[in-house]
């Protein structure tokens, strides 16, 4: 089951520590994988880590050119992109009331229009191919809302609303679009909350503990296979039922 | 018949799965010949490739008969 052996799958953010484990768990699922993110030194690692079937991908979300052109360039490294999984996102918290338009407008363009935009890069060869799968990672604040994050919600909720758009459309072409939203995951970035912190987070987690990287992978690896090819317009959560959705 | 109109002709009987004589001027690819709006996404996509030029979207919308699709390659290529 959820064998990718010649699929061909780009990752956005995969120099982080989520992407990187969905890119991890593709490849060891049998596709070739496209790595994209900024740094480009993770990404090389992470490359070298995997083996022949890796290809980096160096991609700034924020620059729209650079942009248009990544899914030409995934297309033209590994033969095409039968499987795009949008994972990068920034977050620039702050309270409402003091939230800039530069806050706003960051957050949605890299979270939110460059996932569009990579969506719209990839139909054409996934209509073709009458097959295709696409796999947006959303957030659990998305569906909740969370205080100083007006901007990373709206974008994290925003993905659901478009995910179910194309999911629409495309359906009759053999595309599954959907989302996985994370809830807290361990993370370098949690890796720095102390104890104490950890403590007052897991609380409200009835599993009791953050959840692993791998497990959102697991995730994406089941919504890009043929086996979920009646799957779509769906948010996977995976929250440890923080929030039972 | 123009080079052009038979290979546009060809690429709608092939993709849409109609009969070559109901392919005429006016045909609409939606009333007439069955298409739903994402085929004539692909149709247009199918002329690109063929022809080797691009459409831009606002032409696209454009393009609802296989006369408007002959009319439109024959002039940009």
């Amino acid at each position: 089951m959820f064998d990718l052996t010649g699929k061909n799958a780009l990752i956005t953010g995969a120099s982080g520590g989520i992407g990187g484990a969905i890119a991890k768990a593709l490849y060891e699922a049998g596709a070739t994988v496209g790595l994209s993110g900024t740094r480009v030194e993770p990404l090389e690692a992470l490359a070298a880590e995997l083996g022949e079937r890796a290809h980096v991908l160096p991609c700034n979300l924020s620059d729209k050119e650079a942009v248009e052109a990544l899914p030409k360039q995934a297309a033209e490294a590994m033969g095409s992109v039968d499987i795009l999984v949008n994972n990068a996102g920034i977050t620039r918290d702050n309270l409402f009331m003091r939230m800039s338009d530069d806050e706003w407008e960051s957050v949605l363009n890299v979270n939110l229009t460059s996932t569009m935009k990579l969506c719209k890069g990839v139909l054409r060869g996934m209509m073709k191919a009458r097959w295709g799968r696409i796999v947006n990672i959303s957030s659990i604040v998305g569906a909740t809302g969370n205080p100083g994050q007006a901007n990373y919600a709206a974008s994290k909720a925003g993905m659901v609303g478009m995910s179910k758009s194309l999911a629409y459309e495309v359906a009759t072409r053999g595309i599954t679009v959907n989302c996985v939203a994370p809830g807290f995951i361990a993370t370098a970035m949690t890796d720095k909350l102390t104890d104490e912190q950890k403590d007052k987070i897991n609380v409200q987690i009835p599993t009791g503990r953050m959840g692993t990287p791998e497990e959102i992978a697991a995730a994406v690896v089941y919504l890009a296979s043929s086996e979920a090819g009646y799957t779509t317009g769906t948010t996977l959560h995976v929250n440890g039922g923080m929030a039972m959705l | 018949m123009s080079d052009i109109a038979d290979r546009v002709k060809k690429i709608v009987v092939e993709h849409l799965d109609v009969e070559e004589d109901k392919v005429t001027e006016t045909a609409s690819f939606i009333d007439d010949l069955g298409a739903d709006s994402l085929d004539t996404v692909e149709l247009v996509m199918a002329f690109e490739e063929e022809f080797g030029i691009e459409i831009p979207d606002d032409a696209a919308e454009t393009i609802q008969t296989f006369g408007d699709a002959v009319k439109f390659i024959t002039e940009a290529s």
